[in-house]
């Protein structure tokens, strides 16, 4: 809620008239005035707030200025897009990340340890939007596989939709496992270090066991933490990611509304992408009560 | 009569930052980060003397060639050279983020600092309103100032500050809950200091190092997200040369030559590996309880 409010006050403090930019230096001041009071800026700012929280709490965000159609409208047209490509790109993040990072680390002094390590660090680096770029230049244009870019309704075609998503959500998958896997290690070794796991080893237990059931176990709380991090990231990552392959996603029509100053749509889009970042984070501390019976949310 | 000690010379300090640096042991990591961030250094402060071709300059005889021996990496979609255009987007990448990370050590490290030396409510208040900035990433942050104000380069190297802030908040705040109780901060207090110069003196130094790592890992990602901003179009301005924006002209061209897509990206993995090889080999050096 305080970020809404923050959302809000940056926007409103914007300089400038919107009702004069959106009709230009030479409108008539009756117009502007219909215009001001239709956007509802005749109202005092605390006052426009309060109602904008009200109605966004019921899932009312206003109305765009550039589509003339309500905000939550245009964005719930955006998430069949940006959802799928979220939660791919993390699904991969994860495929790839956590066995690598679990090996790593049960593998220190080998030559997979220093590999992995070397591989993260670099991937890491790589911009995902850049390595999208790299994957239209290889899979697009050297080889035809897949699509440059665009994106196929879902209802239309499904395998094609599915097409159209698959390199955004490698490229943007790809990166966070870098970052996942550097986490992971890290995560793994600090449990395999703790006591209780060298007295499960001392009492003869399996491998497999140890590894699962106690080091794992007990590192599922900072796994998560990564998890929930990762998933943020990946959803911010997406903006740059579809403007990448031109997929009509929130990223887009974000950019496309702060071009028009658009700024219904812009404030709906900004306070939905902080309320995911931060739900995201609340899932995160309400899943350490479930995973480790130790910690009690009060 | 004999003079008094010193009394400061009594009391045995935490290593400060720059004894820490001249006892530690850099390893690989370090160096390669060093090599790394270096050239690139040289790169922004050779162009302002010397690039192959003027950056701007346009010549459609030349468009989307490979690697010449007068073109070394290949021109763009106007003929401009993409090695003059490449030195002098390294001017920008540091620039970003140096002032981005400049801003975020210190607001943040002031704001950790400040919070967790007077504690109480207060600091959990202050805490809590800077946590509300991670629900904002760079990127988001850029969106919601580019909104307000115009986007460029100005726009973007606040968001980004903005958005590194809590880290540099956090770091700070930790290590002066670590050293308020301090034997040696506490020995000062004993003795008199007033509270600023309690917290310059002898709490900063000992919360340095953890700080100077976190800038150089935070330089990465500010790297990181400048190039992502200006290939948005919310970065620099399209007229200047800069490693996002030739990414982003590049974007149309892919299918007649590559070599405009690869050299900024390629630019922008050394400068970003570069910085968090060079945080990790600092933190190792520092702190040698983190290997």
């Amino acid at each position: 809620m305080l970020a809404s409010l923050l959302v809000f006050v940056a926007l409103s403090s914007v300089p400038g008239d919107p009702a004069q930019l959106i009709l230009g230096l030479n409108a008539a001041p009756d117009a502007l005035a219909a215009l001001r009071s239709q956007l509802g800026l005749d109202v005092p700012a605390p006052q426009r707030y309060l109602a904008w929280l009200a109605g966004a709490l019921r899932g009312d965000l206003g109305e765009s200025i550039n589509y003339g159609r309500p905000v939550s409208a245009l964005i719930i047209d955006r998430l069949a897009v940006s959802v799928p490509l979220t939660l791919g790109a993390g699904l991969i993040a994860c495929l790839i990340a956590l066995p690598l990072g679990v090996t790593a680390a049960l593998r220190r002094g080998t030559w997979a340890d220093p590999l992995v390590t070397v591989a993260a660090q670099v991937g890491a680096a790589v911009p995902s939007f850049w390595l999208g770029l790299l994957f239209i230049l290889f899979f697009a244009v050297q080889l035809g596989w897949m699509p440059a870019g665009g994106f196929v309704p879902w209802e239309r075609d499904f395998v094609g939709a599915l097409r159209s998503l698959a390199l955004p959500m490698l490229a943007l998958g790809l990166g966070q496992a870098a970052v996942m896997t550097r986490m992971t290690r890290s995560a793994m070794i600090d449990a395999l270090g703790q006591d209780y796991v060298r007295t499960a080893r001392a009492k003869g237990l399996e491998p497999g066991t140890v590894v699962f059931g106690h080091a794992l176990r007990n590192a599922l709380v900072t796994l998560v933490t990564i998890l929930g991090l990762s998933l943020s990231n990946v959803f911010i990552g997406s903006i740059v990611i579809e403007q990448v392959f031109a997929l009509p996603g929130l990223g887009r029509l974000a950019l496309t509304a702060i071009g028009t100053r658009d700024f219904p749509l812009i404030q709906g889009e900004i306070v939905l992408y902080a309320s995911v970042i931060i739900l995201l984070g609340f899932l995160v501390d309400v899943s350490y009560g479930l995973l480790d019976p130790r910690i009690r949310i009060d | 009569m004999a003079a008094a000690p010193s009394p400061r010379a009594s009391v045995p300090q935490r290593p400060s930052l720059r004894q820490r640096l001249r006892l530690a042991r850099f390893g690989p990591s370090f160096w390669v980060g060093v090599a790394l961030i270096g050239t690139v250094v040289t790169a922004a402060l050779l162009s302002y003397v010397w690039t192959p071709h003027p950056p701007n300059a346009m010549n459609f005889a030349v468009q989307l060639q490979g690697p010449s021996p007068a073109h070394p990496l290949g021109t763009d979609e106007f003929g401009r050279d993409l090695a003059s255009r490449l030195l002098i987007g390294a001017r920008g990448t540091l620039l970003v983020g140096f002032v981005a990370v400049g801003i975020a050590l210190l607001a943040g490290g002031t704001i950790g600092l400040v919070s967790g030396w007077i504690g109480g409510w207060v600091d959990e208040a202050v805490m809590r309103l800077v946590d509300v900035l991670y629900a904002f990433p760079a990127i988001l942050m850029a969106l919601l100032l580019a909104a307000v104000f115009r986007p460029g380069t100005l726009t973007a190297m606040t968001a980004i500050g903005l958005a590194t802030i809590p880290i540099f908040a956090r770091i700070a705040r930790s290590s002066v809950l670590t050293l308020k109780a301090a034997d040696y901060v506490e020995a000062g207090r004993a003795l008199g200091a007033r509270p600023g110069r309690l917290l310059l003196r002898h709490v900063l130094p000992g919360a340095a190092s953890p700080l100077v790592v976190q800038a150089s890992l935070s330089l990465a990602i500010a790297v990181l997200a400048e190039a992502a901003l200006s290939f948005l179009g919310l970065g620099t301005p399209p007229d200047v040369p800069s490693w996002g924006n030739m990414l982003r002209e590049a974007q149309g061209f892919l299918a007649m030559s590559p070599w405009p897509a690869i050299v900024p990206g390629l630019a922008i993995v050394a400068t970003v590996l570069g910085w968090s090889l060079l945080g990790d080999g600092l933190r190792d050096a520092l702190d040698p309880r983190s290997r």
